[in-house]
């Protein structure tokens, strides 16, 4: 388990340290995430080394989000005084992307994958 | 010192309230009993209600935040056991995600003009659909307010993980790596938290949508917003 966390912990300063030389405006936890992908693709990690932790963190992931979530609470003043246009913004926006990127997503899929079935015949 | 601020009292109670809709959510199939949503507003009212600040609940809250960074981490897990797949679909995922960065800020921008928001908050809404410290530094660039950037952010991602998948269900959205994308690209780290709940499969695409939405926000925002004028 330590080392499982060392290693999680490994990519995640690496990524503190990208961003500190670079400058780079991108999270060190993506850096991070993107550092172990690498690291597993390249056979640099292994799988098993991390499987425990990283099921362990990923299966609790919502949970984590709890306590940024309660932060909202030291805006509920900014917020109230215009709740209407920030509420339905949050909402409206989000229900549009979430549609215009899943039909994109899916259009583009299906006009890709139909190609090469119609060639095979 | 009031007995309720002791981290390890405000840590059980957390704890506990979560657990417990967790479970009352697994035995009656409830769309009300959000574990997260009424974790977040029971333990907000009971902060108010005890005259806690978030700064004491911090103490307490900082111990579970600590994981939060290194599980999107983890996310790298997913991520390279589905590479082989993401590889093959590069075009489609990139435009839809490019799609869904200028919806994203156009209309969160528009909705909150047309209803009479300040210029402050016009802007501060533009990275809402990004993960928190992406978010920041692009409200920072832009002129936003970054704490009220932050819990826009918060908002879109309570809303995205309880609702998402019930609206891509309802436009009737069948293929499950469009959805789960989406859900990433839509509400960050919340949305790809509650993807990661049905299987790491959708995990993996949803940390797509959040990694690519993220790029293309931060391109995009400051582009689109002197377009409309705004900056």
């Amino acid at each position: 388990m330590i080392r499982q966390m060392f290693l999680i912990l490994v990519c995640l300063a690496l990524g503190e340290i990208v961003v500190y030389f670079t400058g780079i405006k991108i999270p060190s936890s993506i850096i991070g995430m993107l550092l172990l992908t690498a690291g597993l693709h390249f056979k640099i990690i292994k799988l098993k080394w991390i499987q425990g932790i990283a099921d362990f963190l990923l299966d609790n992931m919502v949970f984590f989000f709890i306590p940024p979530g309660i932060a909202v609470m030291c805006y509920l003043d900014l917020i109230s005084k215009e709740w209407m246009p920030i509420l339905a913004s949050v909402i409206g926006s989000t229900v549009l992307v979430l549609i215009s990127t899943s039909f994109t997503h899916q259009v583009l899929r299906k006009t890709r994958s139909k190609k090469p079935n119609t060639d095979k015949k | 010192m009031k007995l309720i601020s002791e981290p390890y009292i405000l840590l059980t109670l957390t704890i506990g309230i979560y657990w417990s809709t967790k479970y009352l959510q697994n035995k009656t199939n409830s769309v009300f009993l959000n574990p997260i949503l009424i974790t977040i507003i029971a333990v907000i009212a009971i902060l108010k209600a005890a005259g806690i600040s978030y700064d004491t609940y911090h103490e307490a809250g900082k111990y579970i935040e600590f994981f939060l960074k290194p599980s999107i981490v983890a996310l790298g897990v997913p991520l390279y056991l589905q590479l082989s797949k993401i590889k093959k679909q590069v075009v489609p995922i990139v435009i839809s995600q490019l799609v869904g960065a200028i919806v994203g800020i156009i209309s969160g921008v528009l909705i909150a003009k047309w209803l009479g928001a300040s210029d402050a908050v016009i802007i501060s809404i533009a990275p809402k659909s990004v993960t928190t410290p992406l978010a920041i530094d692009i409200s920072t660039s832009i002129g936003g307010i970054p704490s009220l950037t932050a819990s826009m952010v918060v908002m879109v991602g309570i809303f995205g993980s309880v609702a998402g998948f019930k609206i891509l269900h309802l436009f009737k959205v069948k293929n499950p790596m469009s959805k789960s994308l989406s859900m990433g690209t839509a509400s960050h780290g919340l949305g790809t938290a509650q993807a990661m709940a049905i299987s790491q499969r959708f995990g993996a695409y949803s940390s797509m949508g959040l990694i690519l939405n993220g790029l293309f926000t931060a391109l995009c925002t400051p582009i689109i917003l002197a377009m409309l004028g705004l900056i």
